[in-house]
């Protein structure tokens, strides 16, 4: 990972919840791929705007609510690699970094300042450099978190599978874990 | 920590916690999981990632299935069979059903006894037990926290590692205890009690937390109440809910299937009350209310955050110094066509729905047949009832709750999710307004440009019959 470079689409309210990223009637599918399309299918509020945006900045709070892993699909299926917000809700959070989907986390004044100047100039490109930790948009330059130390071992094709594998690689502690809990777990049958 | 006792969510973290050292700098920990739900939404692309890799599950023993999200809550044909009209809907439903019966996991399919909301039915069935880690693909796992169990939601990818390994990774978060003591007043219930703590604390006091909730409101609560009160644990931001088990629990449980039996129970009570009631106030957080304040709540934008006592005005953004606060206010009074500075009192009503993980019990079921008995719908209202399982629905209409239902005017539905997230085709239309006792007015979420007000089934039932916003106060 080192930069990432793009115009931007441009959502700035507070509390975008993953039923507007995506409508749950979208969510009766047994696939992961394909739900782009279905990106922000309801939304209430004027143009998405820019479609070849890689980055979208949003308000605060971004991605409460349900625990769909959907949300996730969508956007990265519709290509968006990076999302900034001033504060991410945790499932969500926990969910980007299993697709390679970075949440970028700026301060509010920050964000405000980056707002004003993507809402006068909406043709702006927005650069992240993840080895720096800054976010550069013309004369701005702007520090960051993003959670992304783990992130390399992530696979877009096969959500989730770099954490699966260091699990895979605790069988040994997971065995004796059970061997001392067994009588304390309910079950609810032989299978 | 050193000095203080462990709170009940360090000690069913520290015991299932599988790697023997905590992990270092933050990062996460490996947590056994002791109960997997799932559902048919969020498992199949969780199945396939497994049948990729020619996996197992670890235990599918520890793991219950049921149907509840694209289900219809239609009554079955002649011949026993459910109509669902979307293909795709039949498709995910028959895929669940597949997975299920080639990883050897329990499903309970629509039909079934056992069948209903994952979130009903597991616990009245009890498989919810103190002290236990649960997860389900669902943010509002955090229900079973009523329990004393840490119960939080997940996405597919980690439902897949649950099915390979019992375990996932999680950072250890921060606690916030919620203290509510007093009583509550006439025509206040646990639902207004939640949205009471949301409106005050707002949607993310609870990122990075576990909720824990405390005070005598709380133990005076039966444990169908304290389930509305953890289940909207992540409307205010935290995964995760808790509540200490106690007698009321312990009560519930006993008689249960899936509950320990005879004298093994009266063990499994003696190590409940050891390990998992520690006297601790060794919170990261707290926050306090008195219950006494309390009023019927109901919701007036597109967050749960948005609730105001039902008499109350519509609250004016223009006060609000940070700009995209005063914005996304404004956008979302818009959305619901509502004033600032106005009651919402008096406004009239479409839809009520009464269902959901949140409000569809069988206590929830008599609070509202308790409106409506001996009265009739508003002739401009459309009103749902589904409850949130069969056994609940089988309950109720013992008891002849349908019945005052049906009489009424009402719709008396099979039990799912339903109307709450308008997947299986219960919908509002665009710009109808709904009273519904489900936990989400997000936009859209009961139907594309749907407008939903959050209320209790007794206020949600008092609107049914007036047609308008109503204090039900004035109906007890």
């Amino acid at each position: 990972m080192d930069t990432l470079a793009s115009h931007v689409m441009l959502l700035p309210i507070d509390n975008i919840d993953t039923d507007r990223i995506i409508p749950a009637r979208f969510l009766i599918t047994t696939r992961i791929k394909g739900l782009g399309r279905h990106f922000f299918n309801d939304w209430a509020h004027g143009s998405k705007t820019d479609e070849n945006a890689k980055i979208l900045v949003a308000g605060h709070n971004f991605g409460c609510g349900s625990s769909r892993e959907h949300a996730v699909w969508a956007l990265a299926d519709y290509g968006i690699e990076a999302v900034v917000s001033t504060k991410f809700a945790d499932i969500f959070h926990a969910n980007a970094l299993r697709n390679r989907l970075v949440p970028v986390v700026v301060q509010p004044e920050d964000h405000d300042r980056l707002v004003t100047a993507l809402e006068a100039d909406p043709e702006s490109t927005v650069t992240i450099d993840y080895d720096t930790r800054r976010l550069t948009c013309g004369p701005m330059d702007i520090p960051f978190a993003a959670a992304i130390s783990d992130i390399g071992s992530e696979d877009p094709e096969t959500p989730g599978i770099g954490e699966l594998e260091t699990l895979l690689g605790q069988s040994r502690f997971i065995d004796e874990h059970e061997a001392v809990r067994k009588a304390r777990v309910n079950t609810l049958g032989d299978g | 920590m050193t000095q203080e006792r462990l709170t009940l969510f360090d000690t069913i973290w520290d015991d299932h916690r599988v790697n023997p050292d905590p992990a270092p700098d933050g990062g996460p920990d490996t947590l056994y999981i002791d109960l997997h739900l799932i559902h048919e939404v969020t498992s199949p692309q969780a199945f396939s990632i497994l049948r990729d890799r020619d996996m197992k599950l670890r235990h599918p023993n520890q793991t219950m299935a049921t149907m509840d999200h694209s289900t219809p809550s239609t009554p079955p044909g002649p011949d026993g069979k459910y109509v669902i009209e979307n293909p795709d809907a039949e498709i995910q439903l028959a895929a669940l059903e597949s997975n299920c019966a080639d990883f050897g996991v329990p499903l309970y399919p629509m039909g079934h006894e056992n069948q209903g909301i994952v979130h009903v039915t597991a616990p009245e069935l009890g498989l919810v037990q103190p002290g236990m880690t649960i997860v389900c693909g669902d943010s509002h796992t955090a229900t079973h926290g009523a329990f004393g169990a840490l119960a939080f939601g997940i996405g597919t990818s980690q439902v897949a590692h649950v099915f390979a390994t019992q375990c996932l990774l999680a950072k250890r978060p921060k606690t916030l205890e919620i203290g509510i003591d007093g009583a509550l007043q006439r025509g206040v219930t646990a639902k207004d009690v939640i949205l009471w703590v949301i409106a005050q604390i707002g949607t993310e006091a609870g990122t990075g937390h576990v909720f824990e909730y405390t005070g005598s409101a709380i133990r005076a609560m039966s444990m169908e109440e304290r389930m509305t009160v953890t289940n909207m644990s992540i409307e205010g931001g935290a995964t995760a809910g808790l509540i200490k088990p106690d007698d009321t629990t312990f009560d519930y449980l006993e008689g249960r299937d899936f509950a320990p039996q005879g004298a093994a129970f009266d063990e499994a009570v003696a190590d409940w009350r050891q390990e998992f009631t520690p006297e601790s106030d060794a919170y990261d957080r707290r926050v306090a209310f008195n219950a006494d304040e309390i009023e019927p709540m109901i919701t007036y934008g597109t967050n749960p955050g948005m609730g105001m006592p039902v008499r109350n005005a519509v609250p004016d953004p223009a006060g609000m110094e940070n700009k995209s606060d005063r914005v996304s206010f404004q956008r979302a009074l818009d959305y619901m066509q509502v004033e600032p500075g106005r009651p919402l009192l008096g406004q009239p009503v479409d839809v009520v729905f009464v269902g959901s993980c949140t409000n569809s019990r069988l206590s929830d079921l008599r609070d509202a047949a308790r409106i409506m008995d001996g009265r009739k719908v508003d002739e401009r209202v459309r009103m749902l009832v589904v409850p949130g399982s069969r056994k609940v629905k089988a309950a109720a209409e013992r008891e002849g709750l349908d019945e005052i239902f049906k009489r009424a005017g009402a719709e008396w539905r099979e039990p799912g999710c339903s109307m709450c997230l308008a997947m299986n085709g219960d919908k509002i239309e665009p710009g109808q307004l709904s009273v519904s006792t489900s936990n989400r007015n997000f936009e859209g979420r009961q139907g594309k440009r749907g407008r939903t007000v959050l209320a209790s089934p007794l206020t949600a039932a008092a609107c049914a019959v007036t047609g308008e916003i109503t204090d039900v106060r004035e109906m007890l």
